[in-house]
């Protein structure tokens, strides 16, 4: 990830001809990211301002979509339902980042400075990315029968007397569905970390050590301002998947938990496309304003 | 921290790191020794007997649902994805290496597609397709095309819609892995090629990427593994057929048998034949790289 910087041109003063043949060459990746990606995108926008009945679409613009999300909203006592869901998605985003830039960061730390030899480094670092590519479905799966009311931890709390009967709430509820992302997505936050710390020059911990600097000091002084571009990187994959997330929310929570991307899930399967695409709106809106506050909350630290 | 000896913090760390390694392979592990139960078999352990029971009633297929035809069309589109991941990633890498107008652009979009939430790219693909059939429809109705209408299906689907939910995701792992094989690269060997008079084409068949083979054999496997356990982008993205994942998906609630484990051993099994055969694949590569004069 840490590779996020385009190479510049090799050479300057290349004939003109050659700018013509590098466009060739990236037509067909640009066209993929027109075709499903910036056109599904514009479309989103536009349905989202459409009509629609039993039957079918209504071109038109209307904010119908949106005052539907939000219908009452600001009126009554109790937070409507539009409100609650965006909170759970945001609550269960803050947890799940804080829970994975800690353990990304601890486990990346003993890569990075405690790992001595780099072949074993290596093959560490691998042993903590298999997992990626292997189904996320069947990792979710395979905690059923871990904390189900028979499962294992459940069998060893009984067999130990810490409990007398098993306990519930470990599967399909909020714990459940923390457990699974933790799970799923640390792997995010430990390879863009794991890369900025390797990057750090070695001998500016050493200076931080001559200088006096105990490790919490140097760690907190040295390492982990130096570390902020993966931080930041690793923060915005967690978030933004958590954020649109349905399936690990869906699975993991029992199909009992609301989540913005499940709206949005259920209303495209209605075929209530303008509502949904509303929704999809507002969360894309909500996403990027914190990717935005993320990038400008470490710039101004990095100013002070 | 590496002074000569081991610092204070290197046990607590050392076994944080040993748990975390439990924490992702233990359930996956746990899952697997479940799939060979006996036929008396349940959920969860006790383990009652050892079998290959459940795995031929996966094979019999599950409720409804025909596990093979699942598995077919995963693989198919899998291979695709993999195949036009790394061609176009190949070729957009060496681009980006050139004056390139608009390449920055170019790559904030490669790079707002890889964060943007799945399920509203799946959204939008689904929409374009849907709209793009009312649109094909009302042509056909226009043109007097009667039988092109009464034939026509949708074009929502595996290989049109599915295809291009896969590349939005695939693509960008494929083109950042290019970034960093080119920031690695030393161009001499391209530039004596080319002094020696080799075309453009000469010097990249014969010395670009033989050198860059061994890690473009890993955007295959990026591309292959991301598709096979694709669900987020392809959900809305699909017509009626769906894809094994997202069988997997709808069979987590229906299934209460270890069924569900074997075909999680089986897809496991795939996934790790991939990432063995890219290692392979990738030494053989490699050492052919040495041993050439």
């Amino acid at each position: 990830m840490s590779q996020a910087i385009p190479p510049s041109p090799a050479v300057a003063g290349m004939s003109p001809g050659r700018s013509i043949a590098a466009w060739w060459q990236a037509l067909p990746l640009s066209l993929v990211f027109l075709l499903f990606f910036l056109v599904p995108l514009a479309l989103v926008l536009m349905v989202s301002f459409w009509d629609y009945n039993q039957y079918e679409l209504i071109p038109g613009f209307t904010f119908k979509s949106y005052i539907a999300v939000f219908e009452g909203c600001g009126s009554g006592d109790e937070i409507c339902t539009t409100f609650k869901t965006y909170l759970s998605t945001l609550k269960f985003s803050a947890l799940v980042w804080l829970i994975t830039l800690l353990v990304g960061f601890t486990v990346s730390y003993f890569l990075a400075f405690c790992v001595r030899s780099s072949g074993t480094q290596t093959l560490l670092f691998v042993l903590c990315t298999i997992p990626f590519w292997t189904s996320n479905v069947i990792r979710m799966v395979s905690w059923v029968p871990l904390l189900g009311r028979n499962g294992l931890v459940n069998q060893a709390l009984v067999g130990a007397g810490l409990v007398h009967q098993p306990v519930e709430w470990m599967l399909f509820s909020d714990f459940s569905v923390v457990l699974a992302f933790v799970h799923l997505y640390t792997m995010f936050m430990i390879v863009p970390i794991f890369n900025s710390m390797m990057r750090i020059d070695r001998s500016l911990i050493e200076a931080a050590s001559d200088a006096g600097a105990s490790a919490m000091q140097t760690l907190w002084n040295v390492i982990i301002p130096l570390c902020r571009t993966g931080i930041i990187i690793g923060s915005i994959f967690v978030i933004t998947i958590v954020m649109g997330d349905f399936v690990t929310i869906g699975v993991m929570g029992g199909q009992q938990i609301a989540s913005v991307g499940k709206i949005i899930q259920v209303q495209a399967s209605y075929l209530q496309f303008p509502l949904a695409a509303a929704n999809a709106i507002i969360l894309l809106a909500i996403v990027l304003m914190i990717i935005w506050a993320l990038t400008r909350l470490v710039d101004i630290r990095k100013e002070l | 921290m590496i002074a000569e000896k081991r610092s204070a913090g290197y046990w607590p760390l050392a076994l944080f790191f040993a748990a975390f390694v439990l924490f992702l392979y233990g359930p996956m592990l746990v899952i697997v020794v479940l799939s060979f139960q006996g036929p008396e078999g349940g959920l969860t352990f006790p383990l009652r007997g050892v079998s290959l029971h459940w795995f031929y009633k996966l094979a019999e297929g599950l409720g409804v649902v025909d596990i093979g035809a699942a598995l077919q069309r995963s693989l198919g589109l899998g291979l695709v994805v993999m195949a036009v991941t790394v061609v176009f990633s190949v070729l957009a890498g060496l681009a980006f290496r050139k004056k390139l107008r608009g390449g920055n652009l170019l790559f904030f979009v490669v790079v707002a597609s890889l964060i943007m939430p799945s399920i509203i790219v799946s959204l939008g693909i689904g929409l374009e397709f849907r709209l793009l059939d009312s649109a094909l429809k009302f042509l056909f109705g226009a043109w007097g095309m009667d039988d092109t209408l009464a034939n026509f299906g949708i074009s929502l689907g595996l290989y049109t819609s599915a295809l291009g939910a896969h590349l939005t995701w695939t693509l960008p792992f494929g083109l950042l892995i290019m970034f960093a094989i080119f920031n690695r690269f030393n161009p001499a060997y391209e530039e004596a090629a080319r002094d020696l008079g080799a075309t453009p084409w000469q010097g990249f068949a014969h010395v670009v990427l033989p050198l860059i083979a061994p890690s473009v054999v890993g955007i295959g496997m990026f591309g292959f593994t991301l598709s096979w356990d694709e669900i987020a982008r392809t959900s809305q993205a699909i017509g009626d057929v769906n894809t094994l994942p997202l069988e997997l998906q709808g069979l987590t609630s229906t299934v209460t048998t270890p069924s569900i484990y074997a075909l999680g051993t089986v897809t496991m099994v795939v996934s790790f034949l991939v990432m063995g055969l890219t290692v392979g694949l990738a030494r053989m590569l490699e050492k052919r790289k040495k041993a050439a004069p």
